[in-house]
């Protein structure tokens, strides 16, 4: 590992350990509840006691923001796992087994693949009612496809390895094949996918939220409080620059260890 | 190398200056103005079909009735001269003006009045566009006049009387409005705005501004942006934080209400809602003070009851204050409901309207201190308008609700058992007696007794908790003047001129 | 040739199959787009004369037949709440949304490629990790968020643009095109980033080859080996990814239209989900799918046409 390459594991690791740390802070304890309203403190500035300001409703933004990066880590974790779930199964079947269900399958892919994750989340939950879960489920679905076709690569390359094809001349089971074969060797593409799906499960929960399509208000969420700031960006432009600043962070975390976990 | 960063460099130039033309500025004092409005008329431009209030409010410029309304509220002359109504109150007989055009040219006949009027009433089937005109029994033209027959006596048909007047032989008035009123339509581009021309064959006082351009400024947190950044010279309503915003700009805030009452609609048929001592709690818990203060900096009228200050006739300003703020109260009505441990239920709000999603925020703090859990849950207005106002499928919601005519009537019939419009199941026999007595009084003073008894019951009887009729924040870029307010949902572009 | 005939046939395919998923999908979800029509005012009655007036009364079907031959032959059917046809409803919106795209992927060229080359001959000068590490950072910003920075600098501070004056092509084009820089701009920016990233790996990888090497040995140190060999088969992949961006860069756009005010795609795709006007939807939908996945089409072409070895 040379030099930079080494740093910027470093930078992407403290970065994510910071956003686990504010993670648990979040599920923990924050310092005011992110939902309590103070008339007094509409639109505070930074002081000690709120070191990030206070929004429209004098809620404590830096509480907000906890709790919003809770939100965004547990939502994107859920994302991720199901893309990576369900991106699996279907990859290893149609990879494995080929043929019609295979082709059928694919077609379906491609046909998903064809609209951005977040155009495909924005119609389902449009459509179906915003809220957490469906919001899960929505990006959860948009991610599938993407984890299936690069599983399905991988298997199709590790399905033709010679000492596959002499286990299976032993008369090995399909099932045994898979489970003890071939899905062990998946971890290091899947290592990096999942960093990168995280990632883009941020993003994408991030640009829905501020389309007000992601949990309900007065729950916090990042991208939320990026478009109600919005509304305030000549008197207050701070209310926009913390959660936005945030959202950077995160992203770019994930942005350097995949990096470094990509090329390893 | 060189050559390309310079390339580059002068790409970026050339692009910021072209950005230099991007800013359509109006000049002061001119004769146009941009005038923003928050959604996009996704509906029929014709005015018997349209059924949007943001609609109907930009169609109050083009269309005109028999007669219109003025913005104390008064009923005025419009396409006909004059009208009288007979002894018996079944025959209206309307004089029309002369010479009135329709924007295609055309001068206005009685045949358009009669084929206008029974574009909206018994269809054959008995359904009628406009319920109030089932009871219509004849139509008749006599000379210059058009005389109207009704089956019984209806005090507030004169109201009706505003029905837009459009050419019978028009095929495309959905997307082609021709109507009689001080604007013309030119053109819309969906999502992007709508074009008015000053029609200068009006036949009343002329507009003063001849070209108006309806920005749709569907993102409600850019509309600072667009106001200061001058884009938009004109918008009917803001909120007060973006009011406080527009401080010290060029920009004058008027003050008005939105005649409208706002609350929290609670399903009177689903549990615990269908107990009154649960609905009193909650009515006893929720501060529309405090909510006002938070979420409006103050700005809005603390209402008690399905009706708005502005309708000073029916309004009775003692019903604000029945339920002032006791949380003692509000939790021994719950424990003798048996809720001492308070429950949990979902306030629905439709996701397009920041105001009573700002409310449910507060109430969801409030109810918190006698241990009920609120949760809100977002929905799009046409759910909304499907699961909860259609289907009624819902515990709670915040909403504002607006007179359609400047009836008691359109404000209160809608609570009657069987009305189809009684999204909240209210059900109480003293009311629907109270509204039924109501309806076939034609004496002013009694019929307005008997509306006033049947706010009562909704207040008593804690039908839902009410909060207030907003206030209107309409900006106003210095350069303009003359805007006015109406009691009812209408945005009166005639009247709004040049500064200078 | 043969490749991409197969490759056109698979594109029809997909697109059939999204047109099947589209409408089948919109036919499953609950609620009457005739009651949201109708708003308050919806009584039984008119519902069901609305409803018929729509055609929602025939069966799925038909309905999807009549629909999938009006697509055919360009007719997407009829928007519920604007009461005209989607096909003219739609072209201002395709074109205003597709400049916008075209813009930042222009953008994104006209700064990346030289950016990248600039960084691959500088490779490990302090400039050059000074330039990679703002790369970095900015390919972490998300497009909404640069929207919202953009307009705080250029357009409140230095006041280089009206926000929300956006001004249609069609009555002043120099000032449209004005408009949507910054818009484009934001899209463009962690594109810029990661293409320039992209070239600068694949000229440092294609410089280390043995021909590269060769060519310098024999004291070819021209700029030649390099615009001519090097450059050449590095902007391969760059191109390839390039073209797979493109469906992100419209999703992008639909989501900076909101920031800037931008009337596009994403203004009416918002306002018709919320609106349930199904034709509208549908026609986008399909619009984009058809969009990506031709980008996609050219892409492989392209692809095949360079680098002949490919076999998919």
């Amino acid at each position: 590992m040379d030099r930079t390459k080494k740093l910027k594991f470093i930078i992407g690791l403290s970065i994510t350990g910071l956003i686990a740390l504010m993670t648990i802070i979040g599920i923990v304890k924050t310092p005011y509840d992110p939902c309590a309203m103070d008339g007094a403190a509409k639109l505070a500035g930074i002081s000690l006691k709120h070191p990030f300001g206070c929004d429209q409703f004098g809620r404590d933004i830096l509480s907000r923001v906890l709790v919003g990066v809770r939100e965004t880590m547990l939502i994107s974790a859920c994302v991720v796992f199901i893309g990576v779930f369900f991106g699996t199964v279907l990859g290893t079947i149609t990879g494995y087994f080929g043929g019609w269900l295979d082709e059928i399958l694919m077609r379906l892919n491609d046909a998903v693949l064809a609209f951005p994750s977040v155009l495909l989340a924005l119609v389902v939950i449009g459509l179906y009612g915003s809220g957490r879960y469906q919001l899960i489920a929505a990006l959860g679905i948009a991610f599938v496809p993407s984890f299936a076709r690069i599983v399905r690569g991988e298997v199709l390359k590790i399905r033709n390895l010679d000492y596959i094809q002499a286990v299976r001349l032993y008369g090995a089971s399909h099932l045994r094949i898979i489970v003890v074969h071939i899905l062990p060797n998946l971890k290091t593409v899947l290592l990096s996918s999942i960093i990168i799906g995280f990632n883009n499960a941020v993003l994408a929960e991030a640009g829905m939220s501020y389309l007000g399509m992601g949990v309900a208000p007065p729950a916090p969420s990042l991208g939320r409080m990026l478009s109600e700031a919005q509304a305030y960006i000549f008197s207050n432009p701070l209310t926009a620059i913390f959660p936005g600043i945030v959202i950077v962070i995160m992203i770019l975390g994930f942005s350097l260890l995949g990096d470094t976990v990509k090329k390893n | 190398m060189k050559r390309i960063i310079a390339l580059v460099l002068v790409s970026v130039t050339l692009a910021i200056a072209l950005c230099g033309c991007g800013g359509d500025k109006t000049e002061g004092g001119s004769s146009k103005i941009t005038i923003g409005i928050p959604q996009d008329l996704e509906d029929s431009l014709d005015p018997h079909e349209a059924v949007a209030a943001g609609t109907k409010e930009i169609l109050f410029n083009i269309f005109e009735g028999l007669l219109k309304a003025d913005s104390n509220g008064n009923l005025i002359p419009a396409v006909a001269k004059s009208y009288s109504v007979s002894e018996d109150a079944l025959t209206y007989t309307f004089t029309l003006r002369e010479n009135v055009k329709f924007h295609n040219g055309n001068t206005v006949t009685a045949d358009d009045v009669v084929y206008s009027i029974l574009r909206n009433a018994d269809d054959g089937s008995g359904n009628a566009l406009i319920s109030a005109f089932l009871n219509i029994d004849s139509v008749n033209i006599e000379e210059n006049d058009i005389v109207i027959k009704l089956k019984a006596p209806d005090p507030d048909f004169i109201q009706y009387m505003t029905l837009a007047i459009i050419p019978k032989d028009q095929s495309d008035a959905a997307t082609n409005p021709i109507g009689t009123g001080p604007y013309k339509f030119v053109s819309r581009s969906p999502q992007e705005n709508i074009i008015l021309k000053r029609f200068d064959e009006y036949w009343g006082e002329k507009a003063y501004i001849e070209d108006v351009t309806l920005k749709i400024c569907a993102n409600a947190d850019t509309i600072v942006m667009d106001l200061k950044g001058g884009s938009v010279d004109f918008f009917a309503r803001i909120t007060t934080a973006q009011a406080l915003q527009l401080e010290g700009s060029n920009f004058e805030i008027l003050e008005g209400t939105m005649n409208l009452v706002q609350a929290m609609y609670l399903n009177n048929a689903v549990k615990p809602f269908d107990d009154e001592r649960v609905r009193q709690a909650l009515s006893y818990a929720v501060d529309p003070d405090e909510i006002i203060d938070l979420s409006f900096d103050g700005k809005g009228t603390k209402i008690g009851s399905s009706m708005f200050p502005a309708f000073k006739k029916y309004y009775i300003p003692e019903t604000a204050d029945v339920y002032d703020v006791n949380i003692d109260k509000a939790k021994e009505l719950l424990a003798e409901a048996g809720y001492a441990d308070g429950f949990s239920f979902d306030i629905t709000v439709p996701s397009n309207y920041q105001p009573h999603i700002d409310t449910a925020q507060v109430i969801v703090e409030q109810l918190k201190k006698i241990g009920v859990t609120a949760n809100i849950k977002l929905i799009e207005w046409d759910s909304w308008l499907s699961d909860v106002y259609s289907g009624r499928d819902f515990e709670a919601t915040v909403i504002g609700v607006d007179a359609s005519t400047m009836t008691a009537r359109a404000m209160l019939e809608r609570f009657v058992s069987d009305s189809s419009k009684n999204f909240i199941n209210f059900s109480d026999p003293e009311y629907d007696e109270l509204i039924k007595k109501a309806l076939n009084t034609y004496d002013d003073a009694e019929q307005t007794k008997l509306y006033k008894d049947a706010e009562w019951i909704l207040t008593n009887k804690a039908a839902n908790v009410y909060i207030q009729d907003l206030a209107q924040l309409v900006a106003i870029n210095k350069d303009y003047t003359g805007y006015e307010f109406y009691p009812i949902y209408v945005l009166d572009i005639a009247k709004i001129r040049p500064a200078k | 040739m043969k490749y991409a005939l197969k490759k056109t046939a698979t594109m029809i395919i997909t697109l059939f199959f999204v047109s099947v998923l589209v409408f089948f999908s919109f036919s499953l979800i609950p609620g009457n787009p005739a009651i949201s029509k109708l708003g308050t005012e919806a009584t039984p009655e008119r519902i069901e004369a609305l409803s018929h007036e729509m055609g929602l009364d025939k069966p799925v079907t038909q309905r999807f037949t009549e629909w999938i031959f009006g697509v055919i032959r360009g007719d997407f059917g009829k928007s519920y709440s604007y009461s005209q046809s989607v096909t003219s409803l739609l072209s201002d919106k395709i074109k205003t949304t597709l400049l916008l795209s075209f813009m930042a992927i222009i953008i994104c060229t006209v700064i990346s490629i030289p950016l990248g080359i600039f960084m691959a001959r500088k490779s490990d000068s302090k400039l050059d990790i000074a330039l990679s590490t703002i790369n970095q950072i900015i390919m972490a910003v998300p497009s909404f968020f640069s929207g919202i920075i953009l307009t705080l600098i250029f357009g409140v501070a230095f006041k280089l643009f009206t926000p929300g004056a956006y001004v249609s092509y069609k009555t002043n084009l120099l000032g449209c095109l004005g408009y949507l820089f910054f818009p484009a701009l934001a899209i463009a920016l962690p594109k810029i980033s990661m293409v320039s990233k992209l070239l600068k790996d694949t000229v440092l990888k294609e410089s280390e080859k043995e021909y590269v090497r060769t060519a310098y040995s024999r004291g070819n140190r021209t700029k030649a080996v390099f615009y001519g060999h090097v450059l050449g088969n590095a902007l391969i992949p760059v191109i390839t990814f390039m073209g797979m961006t493109f469906a992100d860069i419209i999703a992008g756009s639909i989501i900076v239209e909101q920031v800037f005010s931008v009337p596009g795609l994403g203004r009416i795709l918002l306002s018709s989900i919320s609106g349930r006007d199904y034709p509208v939807i549908e026609a986008i939908i399909l619009l984009l799918a058809f969009f990506v996945v031709l980008s996609n089409l050219i892409v492989d072409l392209l692809y095949h046409k360079f680098d002949p070895r490919i076999h998919v």
